[in-house]
């Protein structure tokens, strides 16, 4: 696979503020890309600059080989789905599909014949007349996808897309992008700050923060191996506890959990690179052992604080003994498995392959 | 009689009332009576309440009546053209271009010149247009003329010049409005899809300002052609137009009927003239789209 799109350190400041500092990436051909961020870390500001509606401060952006510098939005091969959908209120349906049409040597016909494959593509057959008034929230949707894709980018840049669309409507979005993306092998870079969507739609996650790409790994790393504490934490749950860790020895590293006992690790379980001084541990890596004949690696005794019923699952807050904070620790609700209340005592148990050690 | 009083409709009607009856005083009545008073004649003294439309066959006949109403309504299609074409780019700059939290100082600026009265207003353009005027003065200080131009006080061009000025607050707000209305992210989409900025503007931004351009020139047009103020301070005798006919038929010739003629005529041809306007803006859009788009 060869990179589409390459940044290298991108730098974009407003006055004092530096929005950007210093991102290198490479995105690559034909691959769901998501920038993941909480709001004001740079995220749509990079996505505005591949687009070119931010002028860069410092640094290159490549798009196909070809640097950007100086080249207007209009005549790079990346074309945007605004947030707001950005559909043309003046004109219907089609009109708006057709819009970026114009330049393009085509008889009035095959242009025709254009707008109705884009919209048979998302799902809006027979919609060339329809007055754009009368689109719902998913309907502007796919309209501006279809208005995007119509023109064949390299790259398709969607800034937020989905969060202006109810729960159930997202969800059937997100699965429909994903199929759109593999059905038109076109480069989709997706900004979000919601990490279950990134999670579920991309190939690879750049998480930023703060004008920073603070990891970029495909979704099941960042899951599984976060890097550092922060991006732990934005994905997913995660529980903290301090540590003291020895040096490695045979690609095996001894940690002492306090409350927990001592544990040996893999090498590739301390991903930041240096030995920690905290291990974390996801909820659903914690088992509540409720009869006595389930047994786990390890196991411990604590007391529910407080239970989050969710229906397919349970949230619990249990007080581990000899640990001060409540560790958070989830349960699937399958057939016969009851639900523990407040102040129940349980047996917890988890693996020493299932700790990640971070800083 | 208490359960009707307690429909919404009742409660609807008793709350617009105030303002209706306001309304129809002031309005509906008026009117009424100027087109009653059009179909009477005026018998030195008294009136002559019998049906006629002798009045309508005299403004018809008499070319002074025809010439002044062709030349307002002239004056007023000038002044409106070249007001709304001046306050577009003012408007545009305010909406585009001044930072947010200047854009309230920049609206109360423009409305400046109306602290001085009107009357003030004209005045201050016959100094400045005069005989031995600012501009004039000017002029021939600066060597470019040698004697002073005349073409620019007592006739058309002067009412232009002075509608124009008084006017452009009127036409520079509502077109500001619905430049803010746009989103500006239409305009990076624009831009986004492969169209220049020129284009863009042509193909988004205007269509969507067209409201407001013409509710600016409507604004200015139904007033200016009303006026008989400014003719009469600056419009000279090639000046004059059909408001100062109809004035002058109330209060010096005594003859309100063919007043009340002239002006339900003058009213007609300003709803003429709007219909047009607004078969003008249908038509622009209409071809806008078309030059633009492939699928009509």
């Amino acid at each position: 696979m060869k990179p589409i799109i390459d940044l290298i350190n991108v730098d974009k400041s407003y006055g004092d503020l530096r929005a950007l500092k210093g991102v290198s990436a490479q995105i690559m051909e034909g691959e769901f890309f998501s920038l993941l961020g909480p709001s004001g870390c740079g995220k749509t500001t990079l996505l505005r600059t591949i687009a070119g509606f931010e002028d860069l401060t410092d640094g290159v952006v490549l798009i196909d080989g070809k640097d950007m510098d100086g080249v207007p939005p209009n005549q790079r091969p990346a074309n945007m789905v605004f947030q707001s959908y950005a559909i043309f209120p003046h004109l219907n349906v089609g009109e708006n599909v057709a819009f970026g049409l114009r330049r393009k040597k085509m008889s009035i016909l095959e242009k025709k014949e254009k707008v109705k494959e884009a919209l048979k593509m998302v799902g809006l057959v027979g919609y060339e007349n329809r007055s754009s008034h009368t689109l719902s929230g998913g309907q502007r949707q796919r309209v501006a996808l279809a208005r995007a894709l119509i023109l064949r980018p390299r790259v398709l840049l969607l800034d937020e897309p989905l969060s202006a669309l109810d729960k159930k409507l997202r969800e059937q979005m997100q699965t429909e992008l994903r199929r759109l993306q593999r059905q038109v092998g076109i480069t989709f870079i997706l900004v979000t700050h919601d990490q279950e969507e990134a999670l579920i739609m991309s190939d690879r996650i750049a998480v930023m923060f703060d004008g920073e790409i603070a990891q970029l790994d495909s979704p099941q790393e960042l899951y599984s191996r976060p890097k550092t504490k922060e991006v732990a934490n934005f994905i997913g749950i995660m529980n903290f506890l301090p540590a003291i860790a020895s040096d490695a020895k045979d690609g095996l590293i001894k940690v002492k959990i306090p409350g927990l006992g001592d544990a040996l690790i893999g090498e590739d379980q301390a991903p930041s690179g240096s030995i920690g001084t905290q291990i974390g541990i996801r909820p659903e890596m914690l088992t509540i052992l409720l009869s006595d004949d389930q047994k786990a690696e390890k196991e411990v005794v604590g007391t529910v604080v407080e239970v989050n019923y969710y229906g397919d699952m349970s949230y619990y807050s249990i007080a581990l003994d000899g640990v001060t904070e409540p560790l958070s620790v989830s349960m699937r609700n399958t057939a016969g498995r009851k639900v523990l209340e407040p102040n129940d005592k349980t047996r917890v148990g988890w693996g020493a392959e299932s700790l990640i050690l971070l800083d | 009689m208490k359960k009707i009083l307690k429909t919404e409709g009742a409660n609807g009607l008793l709350l617009v009332s105030p303002t209706f009856i306001y309304a129809f005083l002031l309005l509906a009545v008026p009117i009424a009576a100027v087109v009653t008073f059009s179909f009477w004649t005026q018998n030195y003294l008294d009136l002559d309440t019998t049906f006629t439309l002798d009045n309508y066959r005299a403004a018809a006949q008499e070319p002074i009546y025809r010439v002044l109403l062709f030349r307002s309504l002239k004056i007023s299609a000038i002044v409106t053209l070249a007001t709304v074409i001046l306050a577009f780019p003012i408007a545009y700059y305010i909406s585009f271009f001044v930072p947010a939290n200047r854009k309230a100082l920049w609206i109360f600026l423009i409305t400046v010149p109306f602290w001085t009265s009107y009357l003030l207003r004209i005045f201050l353009w016959k100094v400045i247009l005069g005989y031995n005027g600012v501009l004039n003065s000017g002029l021939k200080g600066l060597g470019l003329i040698d004697e002073p131009l005349t073409f620019i006080l007592y006739n058309m061009n002067a009412v232009v010049i002075t509608l124009a000025h008084a006017w452009a607050p009127f036409a520079i707000l509502p077109i500001y409005v619905v430049l803010e209305k746009i989103d500006r992210s239409l305009l990076e989409a624009s831009y986004d899809l492969g169209e220049s900025r020129l284009i863009t503007f042509m193909r988004v931004t205007l269509p969507l300002a067209l409201p407001g351009i013409l509710a600016a020139a409507v604004i200015v047009f139904i007033p200016t052609i009303g006026d008989y103020v400014t003719p009469k301070l600056v419009g000279g005798p090639s000046g004059l137009m059909i408001s100062n006919m109809i004035q002058l038929q109330f209060l010096k010739a005594n003859n309100a009927p063919l007043g009340a003629t002239l002006a339900i005529l003058a009213m007609l041809a300003v709803v003429v003239t709007l219909a047009l306007l607004w078969i003008f803006g249908k038509l622009l859009t209409w071809f806008n789209r078309n030059y633009f788009g492939i699928l009509r």
